[in-house]
């Protein structure tokens, strides 16, 4: 049992949980266990029948509640003496600011995602509060601790940003399952279910050719008095066969390319047979509408064939428009929604065999098109004894002696738990250190807009900008702005950043701050005329922070997440080449195993790699003799000189 | 796997470990039995883990009554049932347990686990003591190698901040995927009396230094008829004698056994949460690799330590069964 100092510390804490799910439920039982006495625990999430396997203090009975409250209950029967206050809130809100965050000893992480780790990350800077920080992924998990100006913050090293495809990758030139299952979720189901004033690019080969445009605007509209089963059929012939042909016209794209089939509904089912199949109107809820109940497929391992794709397929689309009507025109893909996961998964298997990809089961595409993440209690349990360990050694200011801990799923060296001593803050980091970025931007062509939503928002994180180049405010959001003010500010947005009415030109020096987080940073602009299409979609380059985009792979940091943020295939079912998608669907998690893989083709002794080296080789490179032979570095050199030439 | 498919209902629970594992070895685990004895906080751990992973049944030995320390460490005995009628340890906790998952079949059996014959444990795909005398372990250490069938063998004990995991799985065989091909693996292990009998100079160096340390104060524990954990810091000249002994007869050099290491097992005997969740959930990991038959399993012992923060696998073999 810990000592009485600690037990003193540990009773006189007052922590804050951010997450009740896989981390979170186990986090909260030994915190209890472990004698504190004063826990807040902020989750928005509500129970859902997925997360029962591990998140042991839910019940069946307690799906749609809220999490926190639920895990706080749980707790209470077997620690009714503690103090547990629950939010079923999102951290991001106001109300959670940096005075909020001030009232506690310490902040305790089980997040399962980037933005919400990185705005935590903030407020703890902001308020000066330790954070203890951590992930897991099936059998891999850690746990980082993060004091301002001791060790470096969350976000010192870059995170893998999720991938991006070429649009023409997907439009046009799929060679893996993903792509495919990309093209059925963000265009086709978009296209048909989702809001249609959305950009969509389903359309783009087709479109510079015969079709005219708004000929192939309404190709995806039901017709008048047009039958359902023939709406099916049309959609199917267009986008399996016709813009199949369409593609194969372009005669320079395939001649390295196995070219692709055109497949009609006629080809693989004559015309009466999906009549019989429509096991009519069970007279179920809207919710739980099933392509598969009506076809009477049961298994969700089992990788249809076309034909039953191409059922499932019409079948699906059919459902939707007879049962679920009103939800169409603002659908977007969730994993949760059968209907939605058997119409991706039907769709994505049809354009798999046209363009002799390997099919695959219902399972393993919802999988990959949710982004599911692998999960299972044990890690969770190990991570949180790891972290309740770390969060007493930072209430008794225990300097030296914090580590960040991975857990294995192969041992290195003897160590199926791996601590490393912290590293320092980055020097470069722009969030804790105040190191102004820089963009390069074409700043005649660029709007607001498009720096708003690319940078501040998507790459910065930031929730509330305010934009300022030296004086003057260019750009703010907030609930208490002058009504002329917000008119200046949303025609702002639609103006290039050289017509702002404080131009922004090269060598402009931009302030940009969120309130909320109480966090600023400057960026110098650079004027650029060209951009590359394919390698630089957004039209701008963020650099300052970002590493080099030369081998990501090898030096993404260590995921992170119990989490829906992950795409990472089932170990079993995705061998091989899918070993590509693994890391390429990465958002937070997979450098780890990724890099694992490949290191196992190495050698026996695999060690995923613990973060830090690579990228302190990185952003240190004079202070290691070892330059890029990271992998060689972790699996060969003894661990005692390994800890050494990492320690600070 | 033969046959049977999983149910809507378990594919729609275990969606996400089956993502981590794979149906069929998600179809074993639905199929095996495991017996647990000594149910602190540890074993609770292991316990809530493999109920939530969905084995078929658990079988708790646990015939003590509860009291307040048992309280300490173990989630699964909620402190309003003020008196327990009386029940014992694995009554209250197979209550607990059973809740956790409708699918797992949780049973408690009475009886002194020592006396338990042979056929008894036959029952079982793995069998997991904790709390038991040196002898014990050895004994029912035996009683399952005897039988036809595989019976994977683990104990397991918490002292304060320490840890230790021992696992025999006898000849294990399984098949692993590396790169293309399938590769069939074969380890052997030896029984908990074979690896605690090999001569501490015939170890590889750099062994662990709780494994000697937890072997002194084992050695102590028995010799004073003592159960696990039940040491004060008023052993410490019996212990520090009996290092003497052990390190002269094993040619080790005592400071390998270091003094405040063992002073710290001897007065720091209660379990600590954290440690329980990190042994529990390591546990949890081996037993249910040794199942689905996935993964490759350690050999032979795991040490974790708080104060240091590594999680450590040694392996205790003799010649013939070293790795």
């Amino acid at each position: 049992m810990a000592s009485q100092e600690q037990l003193s510390a540990i009773k006189r804490a007052k922590v804050l949980m951010v997450g009740a799910g896989g981390i979170g439920c186990e986090l909260l039982k030994t915190l209890a266990l472990s004698g504190f006495q004063d826990i807040h625990i902020i989750d928005m999430d509500t129970i859902e029948v997925s997360n029962l396997n591990r998140q042991f203090l839910f019940r069946q009975s307690h799906v749609g509640q809220s999490k926190a409250k639920v895990a706080r209950d749980a707790v209470l029967r077997f620690r009714p003496n503690i103090s547990i206050t629950p939010y079923h809130a999102n951290v991001k809100e106001s109300r959670f600011n940096v005075d909020f965050f001030k009232e506690f000893d310490v902040v305790l992480n089980g997040l399962d995602n980037l933005d919400a780790r990185r705005h935590v990350n903030r407020l703890c800077l902001a308020a000066d509060i330790p954070l203890v920080e951590s992930g897991t992924t099936g059998f891999l998990g850690q746990v980082t601790v993060h004091l301002k100006g001791k060790t470096e913050c969350y976000e010192c090293q870059p995170k893998p940003a999720p991938k991006t495809y070429p649009v023409c990758t997907i439009t046009s030139t799929p060679s893996k399952f993903v792509h495919c299952i990309v093209w059925a979720k963000d265009l086709l189901f978009a296209k048909l279910f989702g809001d249609k004033n959305q950009e969509n690019d389903l359309n783009v080969r087709s479109s510079d050719t015969a079709n005219s445009s708004e000929h192939s605007e309404d190709v995806f509209e039901c017709r008048k008095d047009e039958d359902i089963e023939r709406y099916g059929r049309r959609i199917y012939d267009h986008v399996f066969g016709h813009n199949i042909e369409v593609a194969l016209s372009n005669e320079e794209t395939w001649k390295n390319r196995n070219k692709p089939r055109p497949i009609y509904s006629k080809d693989v089912l004559p015309e009466e047979q999906t009549k019989e199949n429509g096991n009519e109107e069970k007279g179920c809820a809207a919710d739980d509408v099933s392509a598969m109940v009506s076809l009477s497929l049961k298994n969700p391992q089992d990788i249809w064939s076309l034909v039953e794709n191409s059922r499932v397929f019409l079948e699906a689309l059919r459902l939707f428009f007879l049962k679920r009507e009103k939800d169409i025109g603002n659908l977007t893909f969730d994993k949760d929604d059968q209907l939605a996961v058997e119409f991706v998964t039907a769709a994505a298997n049809i354009r798999a065999s046209s363009f002799g990809i390997p099919l695959h089961s219902l399972f393993e595409a919802k999988g990959i098109a949710g982004n599911i993440v692998h999960a299972v209690a044990t890690t969770n349990a190990i991570i949180a004894g790891l972290i309740v360990i770390e969060a007493i050694k930072v209430l008794q200011k225990d300097n030296n002696n914090y580590r960040m801990t991975y857990c294995l799923e192969h041992p290195s060296r003897k160590l199926l738990l791996m601590p490393v001593e912290p590293y320092e803050p980055n020097r470069s980091c722009y969030v804790c250190s105040e190191t102004p970025l820089s963009l390069e931007v074409n700043t005649q062509r660029c709007k607001l807009r498009d720096f708003v939503e690319k940078i501040i928002k998507a790459k910065l994180g930031m929730n509330f900008p305010l934009i300022m180049q030296g004086a003057s405010i260019l750009y703010e959001v907030g609930e208490d702005l002058e009504e002329d003010m917000v008119v200046i500010y949303a025609a702002n947005l639609e103006k290039a950043l050289s017509e702002l009415p404080s131009p922004v030109a090269s060598g402009s020096v931009l302030t940009v701050e969120d309130l909320q987080q109480e966090f600023s940073c400057s960026i110098n602009i650079k004027h650029r005329e060209e951009f590359d299409e394919e390698k630089e979609p957004d039209g701008m380059l963020l650099s300052g922070w970002v590493e080099a985009p030369v081998d990501k792979d090898n030096n993404k940091p260590i995921g992170n997440d119990e989490s829906t943020s992950n795409a990472l295939p089932s170990m079993e079912t995705l061998e091989g080449e899918k070993d590509d998608e693994i890391q390429e669907t990465s958002e937070v998690v997979e450098a780890f195993s990724g890099k694992k893989r490949k290191l196992s083709e190495v050698s026996e002794v695999t060690a995923p790699d613990p973060s830090g080296p690579s990228s302190i080789n990185q952003n240190k490179p004079e202070k290691l003799d070892i330059d890029d032979e990271d992998d060689e570095l972790i699996i060969s050199d003894d661990w005692e000189s390994f800890t050494k030439k990492k320690k600070l | 796997m033969d046959g049977e498919e999983l149910t809507e209902q378990e594919t729609a629970l275990y969606d996400r470990q089956i993502r981590v594992w794979g149906a069929d070895a998600q179809r074993r685990l639905s199929k095996s039995h495991i017996l647990v004895c000594g149910m602190k906080g540890t074993v609770a751990e292991f316990c809530k883990n493999i109920v939530l992973a969905g084995v078929g049944s658990v079988t708790l030995v646990d015939d003590r009554i509860v009291t307040d320390e048992s309280l300490s460490a173990n989630f699964l005995i909620l402190p309003h049932e003020n008196h327990y009628n009386g029940k014992t340890l694995a009554e209250v906790c197979c209550d607990s347990l059973k809740e956790f998952n409708h699918m797992v079949h949780v049973a408690v059996e009475t009886g002194d686990i020592s006396t338990f014959g042979v056929e008894f444990f036959e029952k079982f795909d793995a069998v997991i003591i904790s709390c038991c005398s040196l002898g014990k372990k050895k004994l029912i250490n035996q009683k399952c190698r005897k039988l036809s069938k595989r019976v994977a063998f683990y104990t397991v004990e918490c002292r304060g901040s320490c840890g230790e995991m021992f696992v025999d799985l006898l000849d294990y065989k399984y098949s692993k995927k590396k790169l293309e091909e399938t590769i069939e693996c074969q380890i052997e292990y030896p029984s908990f009396e074979e690896a605690i009998s090999v001569p501490w100079r015939a170890l590889p160096r750099r062994v662990s230094k709780l494994y000697f340390a937890m072997r002194v104060i084992e050695q102590f524990e028995d010799v004073e008829g003592r159960n696990p954990g039940e040491t004060t810091i008023a052993d410490l000249p019996g212990v520090l004698k009996l290092r003497k002994e052990l390190c002269e007869t094993n040619s080790l050099d005592e400071s390998q056994i270091p003094d405040a290491l063992l002073e710290r097992l001897l007065t720091d005997t209660r379990e600590f949460p954290p440690v329980c969740a990190i042994i529990g959930g390591i546990l949890g990991q081996e037993v249910i690799k040794a199942i689905s038959g996935k993964g490759d399993p350690l050999k032979n012992f795991f040490f974790f330590d708080a104060m240091d923060g590594k999680g450590l696998i040694e392996d205790i073999s003799g010649p013939s069964t070293r790795s």
